[in-house]
């Protein structure tokens, strides 16, 4: 079963600006699914299509099975939606938020404000039920939008960049929180400017630039194709010049650290063998970017390169 | 999703959470909502009616005061219908948390009704202000209950689709002002409230006989003093074809998404 199916999804906006180009994409039930993109690529807007926010001008989406043009209201019963833009009344109270969202679901009030409590408590909101919403945190506004999210209790979770200006502390407990809801079976796509954040936790990815799909696999076969890494070694001690190591580009990026990139099939045992050899020793090593990020780059470099020169974006099939 | 029962019963849990919300936020600025309307009808009874009125004498067989008295009841409803709705749908747009609603189940009619019914809900609980505080200067009698609670209800359900279509049309705070200050007032003004059509000359009786108005007014007056200046039948033509007309105008708009979906 799909969560989601979308087929040759089509945007144009009045002013001209074509925002999805046909795009196809299948996320499947139970799956913890990444859509990412830079700026403009139309992520937003696709998600904007799926919970009827924006018009579509060409296309399908089924959610569920249930065909938004012709099902609306199933299918929209099965969505539960974290926008990027905070977009609740910022003068009611907490509780009243999320047991009047549940209530727009056709939940009725004595069940609402069970989950509430249920729900609240999970994100760490229960002690801020009687606040105003504007009187929240950054980080409490976010988790608030969860609750919401989740107060008709939604097959498929969409959470359009829901951890931006958190911090980490709180951005890791709502990923355990996003874990253990998908375990226990909430189909979730999330779309994330932290790649980090889409590298921990999402199964399948989708990559999306300039209206089209220009990546789809699962995140191991994306990662898979990683060309090249770039790490970062701190130096025990201090060198004046970057030391010569064959068969790998290697920068000192200052007299305490050098940047090494290793190709796919290169080790970095060959590393350390002539580092030792040299007299160098490492104190400590990590990757220059997150790996995703690292690729993301690229793809959306070489997306934009292809989209120059007319040819086709590169798909390739998703892992189970 | 659990928790419901059917579509018809989700959807009527979903109106009635639109009407506990509209409710919620009466309450909660009441200084906003429900206390001005009954300063300002004070001031109106001390100044037109006890002060002007005492030298104007008798209109249309009643007290000048007993006259003005359902048209200041039925401004207040008018101003605070179309006021609620235009100020909460587009507060809504505004603080975008329009889209709770919009990516709900909920049927656009509904929607729209749950929005109008608030605005009749401040329309009543004004209009009963009012019409407690007119108590204090005038005796009102009820010579038609079922007129009176009628017309006040379809006017004020008007008004309300007028603020909806209003609020889903605007861009900015100006323009949820504009109609109010530069169409409604001057209609409500001279619809009949203060005087009677009958004083006026001839060309400005035809201009009168244009503004809708006039007949809400008229027929709210006629529940109360028993008489009435405009066809009681025509009133109601009025009303209810407003009503019908632009519901289902508001319920096309919402469907189109005109102002609220890209």
């Amino acid at each position: 079963m799909q969560a989601l199916l979308l087929r040759q999804l089509t945007k144009t906006y009045k002013n001209g600006i074509k925002a999805l180009k046909g795009i196809d994409l299948e996320v499947r039930q139970g799956d913890f699914f990444a859509l990412l993109g830079p700026n403009g690529a139309g992520k937003t807007t696709a998600i904007g299509i799926i919970t009827s926010l924006v018009t579509k001008t060409a296309g399908t989406v089924e959610v569920f099975g249930h065909d938004i043009d012709r099902e609306l209201a199933v299918a929209k019963s099965c969505i539960g939606i974290v926008p990027q833009e905070i977009n609740f009344n910022q003068f009611e109270s907490v509780s009243t938020i999320v047991v009047n969202q549940a209530g727009f679901y056709g939940i009725d009030r004595r069940i609402a404000k069970q989950r509430a409590e249920t729900y609240l408590k999970q994100l760490q909101l229960w002690d801020r039920r009687h606040s105003i919403a504007r009187a929240l945190s950054g980080g409490m506004k976010r988790r608030l939008m969860i609750a919401r999210a989740l107060m008709h209790q939604p097959a498929l979770l969409i959470l359009d960049e829901p951890t931006a200006g958190v911090d980490i502390e709180v951005r890791r407990s709502m990923w355990e929180f996003l874990r253990k809801i998908n375990t226990e079976g909430t189909s979730i796509i999330l779309t994330t400017h932290y790649l980090e954040e889409a590298e921990n936790l999402c199964r399948n990815i989708a990559i999306i630039d300039g209206g089209r799909i220009i990546e789809r696999d699962s995140m191991v076969n994306v990662l898979r194709k990683l060309q090249a890494e770039t790490f970062v070694l701190n130096l025990r001690v201090a060198c004046a010049s970057a030391p010569l190591i064959a068969g790998f580009r290697a920068v000192l990026v200052d007299d305490h650290t050098l940047e090494v990139e290793l190709t796919k099939g290169q080790s970095l045992n060959d590393v350390f063998a002539q580092l030792t050899a040299q007299g160098i020793q490492v104190d400590s090593m990590r990757n220059k970017v997150n790996r995703l990020e690292e690729l993301f780059i690229r793809l959306v470099d070489s997306g934009a390169q292809r989209a120059a020169l007319g040819a086709h974006p590169v798909t390739s099939g998703v892992a189970p | 999703m659990s928790g419901v029962a059917s579509r018809a019963a989700a959807d009527w849990v979903g109106f009635k959470t639109i009407l506990i919300r509209e409710f919620g936020r009466i309450v909660r600025i009441w200084a906003q909502t429900i206390l001005p309307p009954a300063v300002t009808s004070t001031l109106y009874f001390v100044i037109f009616g006890s002060l002007i009125g005492r030298r104007v004498g008798q209109v249309g067989g009643h007290d000048y005061m007993q006259f003005i008295a359902p048209g200041l009841i039925m401004m207040t409803v008018i101003q605070n219908s179309y006021g609620n709705v235009v100020s909460s749908f587009f507060g809504a747009k505004f603080g975008k948390h329009v889209e709770e609603l919009l990516v709900s189940p909920l049927p656009n009619w509904l929607i729209v009704l749950g929005y109008v019914t608030g605005g009749v809900i401040r329309g009543f609980l004004v209009g009963t202000v009012v019409t407690i505080v007119s108590l204090f200067f005038t005796r009102l009698g009820f010579a038609h209950v079922a007129v009176v609670v009628s017309s006040a209800f379809l006017t004020s359900f008007v008004f309300s689709l007028g603020g909806f279509i209003n609020a889903m049309f605007a861009k900015n705070f100006d323009q949820i002002s504009w109609f109010p200050t530069f169409v409604l007032t001057p209609l409500t003004y001279l619809g009949g409230v203060f005087y009677s059509v009958k004083m006026l000359p001839g060309w400005a009786l035809a201009a009168s006989r244009g503004n809708p108005i006039l007949y809400m007014v008229g027929a709210f007056r006629y529940g109360f003093l028993g008489t009435s200046e405009v066809s009681l039948r025509f009133a109601y033509v009025i009303m209810i074809g407003a009503a019908v007309g632009m519901f289902t105008l508001a319920v096309v708009l919402m469907n189109r998404g005109a102002g609220i979906r890209e």
